[in-house]
């Protein structure tokens, strides 16, 4: 384990190198540790891939001659201690499993038919694959509630489009390099749409707003038109 | 209370001091640029220091208020209104900001803040989440916004010394602490001039000038999380220094990271304006950062005397 100083603000603890679906049971072990006894003074914490990043407000923090950082550092090392064997003892709340229904290529995903010519498939085969695979949330960023996908198939990856669209519709389902991932909003974005969801990723309205969370793990359903607009 | 919006200037939104506890689930922190003078400015209307404001870019907005309010202008200055201090707006008075002489960003507090609904916990707009503040959009010409009528009163005949003010510069020069790859960049961050780029906003700032050529590390870099004041150091070599709005985690290098008590300095950078960099210590900048809590304290005290 390292932890080094991002700024004055935050640490950056990393339990693991590059992506590596052996290191996120220790990264979530450790997002629970810190949500279920949260330390004063820690304001967010973000898991992405191998890495926790913890931030502080050193004002909040307690007084006395430790300095900030060394007091964060403290902390989270007392957290850690035990981390292998909490993951297995006490591990956090299970992983889910999210099925996401996706309407699979036409007006929902304009690029379905770019993405089969590049893999040198047929747009049915595309769907199949990438209904039929697992994937597993290894962050979530770039907006609020977008998922940071691992697990598409070597045959589907697609470079992103080489300019990227002004308005990617929400709950547009998208490919961009080894990458697959669904946009909870409307926003301009590069990568290559091959479908659309019904289901909001994202509730700005709720008090948990985000529906995936960093270790959960996801399926695509394919859905008709029909049942698309139905959803809605 | 309300404020009528006759004109609503270049990009102003209604910020607070930010989202806290949503960045795990990418909701960017948002809130003030320059957080220091929002909290200023509130602290001299009698508001509590998170309470929501007005921050306006470059060019101010133009609003009348319905009924007697306490008011101050922080943060950029603007012809003919006294900034950091106190002002008594009367019934239909007309306060029109226009271009801001000095720096990018004011920020305007009314007394008793502005009343915008809380959006997981902050009344901070997200602007491309389209997300809190005044329907997560900046003010347009003909708006209404609601202010909680609270009166307070001041008293006369003092001002705020302003040795306690950040340094604000057209050229400032912003301490960093080294980010995870600065070691891949040399020394060019810190023996540059850069130059600010027209294309920077509540997002990002860019760099212009001098370019960071990468002399090592690998291509494979694996996302983790920014914040605001993180430089990161895209394929073109033209820094980027997050701010307010940026998003979450982010896969650029890092080259390194403003430190809490300059990030003012950066928010209040005008397109064409220069900037370089010193690098200091984590225990250093902590320090600057306590002092700086400790100022606002005391501040914090004697207003409380002298607005009621």
């Amino acid at each position: 384990m390292t932890i080094t100083a991002l700024g004055d603000t935050a640490v950056v603890v990393g339990l693991g190198a590059g992506i590596d679906e052996r290191v996120l049971p220790k990264v979530r072990a450790l997002v629970a540790a810190l949500e279920r006894d949260r330390p004063a003074g820690i304001v967010d914490v973000v898991a992405a891939y191998s890495t926790v990043t913890v931030f502080y407000d050193a004002t909040r923090l307690a007084p006395g001659g430790e300095r900030a950082y060394d007091q964060v550092c403290r902390m989270i090392s007392e957290r850690t201690r035990h981390l292998d064997s909490d993951a297995r003892k006490k591990p956090a709340p299970p992983a889910r499993t999210v099925e996401i229904p996706v309407c699979y290529g036409g007006e929902a995903g304009p690029d379905l038919a770019e993405v089969a010519n590049h893999c040198g498939l047929e747009p049915e085969e595309v769907i199949d694959r990438h209904r039929s695979a697992d994937y597993l949330v290894h962050a979530i960023g770039f907006l609020p509630g977008f998922p940071y996908l691992g697990g598409l198939p070597e045959k589907l990856r697609t470079p992103r489009r080489a300019t990227p669209r002004a308005l990617v519709p929400q709950g547009s389902v998208g490919i961009g390099g080894q990458q697959t991932g669904v946009y909870p909003m409307a926003t301009p974005g590069g990568w290559q749409l091959i479908g659309r969801t019904p289901m909001p990723l994202f509730r700005m309205e709720e008090p948990e707003p985000a529906v995936l969370r960093v270790g959960d793990r996801v399926r695509f359903r394919p859905i008709t038109n029909e049942e698309f607009v139905a959803w809605r | 209370m309300e404020i009528t919006v006759a004109r609503g200037g270049m990009l102003t939104t209604v910020q607070d001091l930010g989202r806290r506890g949503h960045r795990g689930v990418g909701v960017p922190l948002s809130g003030a640029a320059d957080p220091f003078a929002l909290r200023m400015a509130n602290l001299l209307v009698g508001n509590p220091e998170n309470a929501a404001a007005l921050e306006t870019t470059l060019v101010g907005p133009e609003l009348v208020f319905t009924a007697p309010v306490l008011i101050a202008v922080t943060g950029a200055t603007f012809e003919g209104i006294p900034g950091w201090r106190p002002l008594e707006m009367g019934a239909g008075q007309r306060l029109r900001l226009g271009p801001a002489r000095l720096g990018c960003r004011g920020y305007l507090a009314v007394a008793g803040g502005i009343d915008v609904p809380l959006v997981l916990g902050s009344r901070s707009t997200y602007l491309r989440g389209r997300m809190g503040g005044f329907g997560g959009r900046p003010l347009h010409d003909g708006d209404t916004l609601s202010v909680r009528a609270e009166t307070h009163r001041v008293a006369e005949h003092w001002r705020i010394d302003e040795r306690i003010l950040p340094a604000y510069s057209a050229a400032p020069r912003v301490r960093v602490i080294r980010g995870a790859h600065a070691d891949e960049f040399g020394g060019v961050l810190f023996e540059s001039e850069f130059r600010i780029m027209l294309q920077s906003d509540r997002m990002g700032i860019r760099l212009g000038g001098a370019r960071l050529a990468r002399i090592g590390g690998t291509d494979d870099m694996v996302s983790s999380a920014v914040a605001p004041g993180t430089i990161q150091i895209p394929p073109d070599g033209q820094p980027i220094i997050l701010m307010a709005d940026a998003q979450t985690i982010g896969g650029y290098p890092q080259a390194a990271h403003v430190i809490a008590v300059d990030l003012p300095l950066v928010a209040q950078l005008r397109p064409g304006d220069r900037v370089t960099f010193a690098e200091v210590s984590l225990p250093e900048a902590q320090q600057l950062a306590q002092a700086r809590e400790h100022i606002l304290a005391l501040l914090h005290e004697g207003l409380a005397e002298k607005v009621r």
